[in-house]
């Protein structure tokens, strides 16, 4: 976990501790690699983590920040603070190579490029997304809403499989 | 100047509060599941920016108050919201409409913010704006599936829009709050909003086959405290838990 000779407070190290933490409605990514975790800063006895929410409204970010705790604390950790900042907003971009191989193999559609400046398209035919299963193209789009704000269903009509895409924001 | 600016984030925060709530009214009762959870999901983004804009707002004030008390301790007098937001939900094609007119605003609004002077108010601005996009998106393909769809929809939605236009003009109203904080590069001129936001959503309409209605007489009220007697009846629902359990937690 702590990579080889790195000091067990030292930022790379708590940044490993940190990659510990998975993300509860994603579990198969972490806070870091989900780009949540801006910036950690501090010692043995007190560690600040600077976090950013991915929607507004994630009931998520309450859990994240207690499981940011947690982790820290049984590294050893004696204080414990985690701010928020807002700027720049969190985006999908964020979200490195690796990780999106890992929600694809989680059967999770990876988000495509963030485009936050080009007027919104409003009943224009959207590209398909990939089916994270069988990598047809041949899917559609049932809602724009999932199961929680980050993510949107489609269906494949290659391999009849409902999926979940992470939306890019 | 901190005063302006509480009651600067105040409306912002209210618009959203209000709209939230009044769509998750909506929760369990939508057309189809997918409309369900989409409604829901917005409803959480709007109530999730009012949070983060209360938290400024009780900053602001320095007087102690957080988001939980400012969103459910307040009368509806105090509610700065426009009239737009607190109107009954009505049928789909009307939500529908109250929904994309707002989030045109919002979107707009938002896409200014994002340069306030107010380096925190700028932060949450930006993150309102991706959200505010996908809200467009989802209202502005509901327009255009409602309003070219059977006579049915159409009708609805023709009257939803010829029902609402008269609350859309408080959107762009200014006041002297307003004047002094975008003097101080703050604010967003809301009347410096309005010809981009007539633009794209008579294009929707248009697209629709929707007339845009001939109203001249827009109401106002909202942004002074003076409210529909819908407000009251909703917020008689929100906010009864904590009246009645003042600091009640889960």
């Amino acid at each position: 976990m702590v990579s080889r000779a790195a000091p067990p407070f030292s930022r790379e190290a708590l940044l490993a501790v940190l990659d510990t933490v998975m993300d509860p409605e994603v579990p198969v990514l972490s806070v870091v690699e989900l780009g949540i975790v801006r910036d950690v800063s501090g010692g043995e006895e007190s560690v600040t983590v600077t976090v950013t929410p991915t929607y507004s409204g994630c009931p998520a970010m309450r859990v994240i920040e207690q499981d940011i705790e947690a982790a820290l604390r049984a590294h050893g950790v004696e204080q414990v603070d985690v701010k928020t900042s807002y700027s720049p907003a969190w985006t999908t971009d964020w979200i490195s190579a690796e990780a999106r191989e890992k929600l694809r193999a989680y059967g999770i559609a990876p988000p495509g490029a963030a485009d936050h400046d080009a007027p919104v398209a409003i009943g224009r035919r959207r590209p398909a997304v990939r089916c994270p299963y069988c990598n047809s193209v041949q899917t559609k789009m049932q809602s724009e809403f999932g199961a929680t704000a980050c993510k949107a269903i489609h269906v494949c009509e290659q391999c009849r499989q409902p999926f979940e895409e992470f939306k890019a924001i | 100047m901190a005063l302006d600016t509480f009651e600067y984030l105040i409306r912002l925060g209210d618009d959203r509060l209000v709209l939230g709530h009044r769509l998750s009214e909506w929760c369990g009762h939508a057309p189809i599941l997918e409309e369900d959870i989409a409604l829901a999901n917005i409803a959480l983004d709007l109530i999730g920016q009012a949070n983060l804009l209360f938290t400024l707002a009780g900053d602001a004030e320095g007087a102690g108050r957080d988001a939980d008390a400012l969103a459910y301790l307040r009368d509806s007098l105090d509610f700065r919201n426009v009239l737009l937001v607190e109107l009954p939900n009505g049928d789909f094609a009307v939500t529908i409409a109250r929904q994309f007119f707002f989030s045109v605003f919002a979107m707009l609004q938002a896409e200014a913010l994002m340069k306030s002077a107010d380096k925190d108010l700028a932060g949450v601005a930006e993150k309102m704006h991706k959200e505010s996009r996908y809200h467009v998106r989802h209202s502005g393909e509901w327009m255009l599936k409602l309003g070219d769809g059977t006579e049915e929809s159409h009708t609805r939605l023709q009257d939803a829009v010829n029902e609402l236009w008269r609350y859309t003009g408080e959107l762009f109203v200014s006041d002297d709050v307003e004047r002094r904080l975008v003097q101080q590069k703050v604010a967003v001129d809301s009347s410096a909003i309005e010809a981009r936001w007539r633009e794209q959503v008579n294009e929707v309409l248009g697209r629709a086959g929707i007339q845009p209605p001939e109203v001249k007489w827009m109401q106002r009220g909202g942004r002074a405290g003076q409210h529909t007697e819908h407000l009251s009846h909703m917020l008689a629902e929100m906010q009864i838990l904590q009246r009645q359990h003042p600091g009640a937690s889960w």
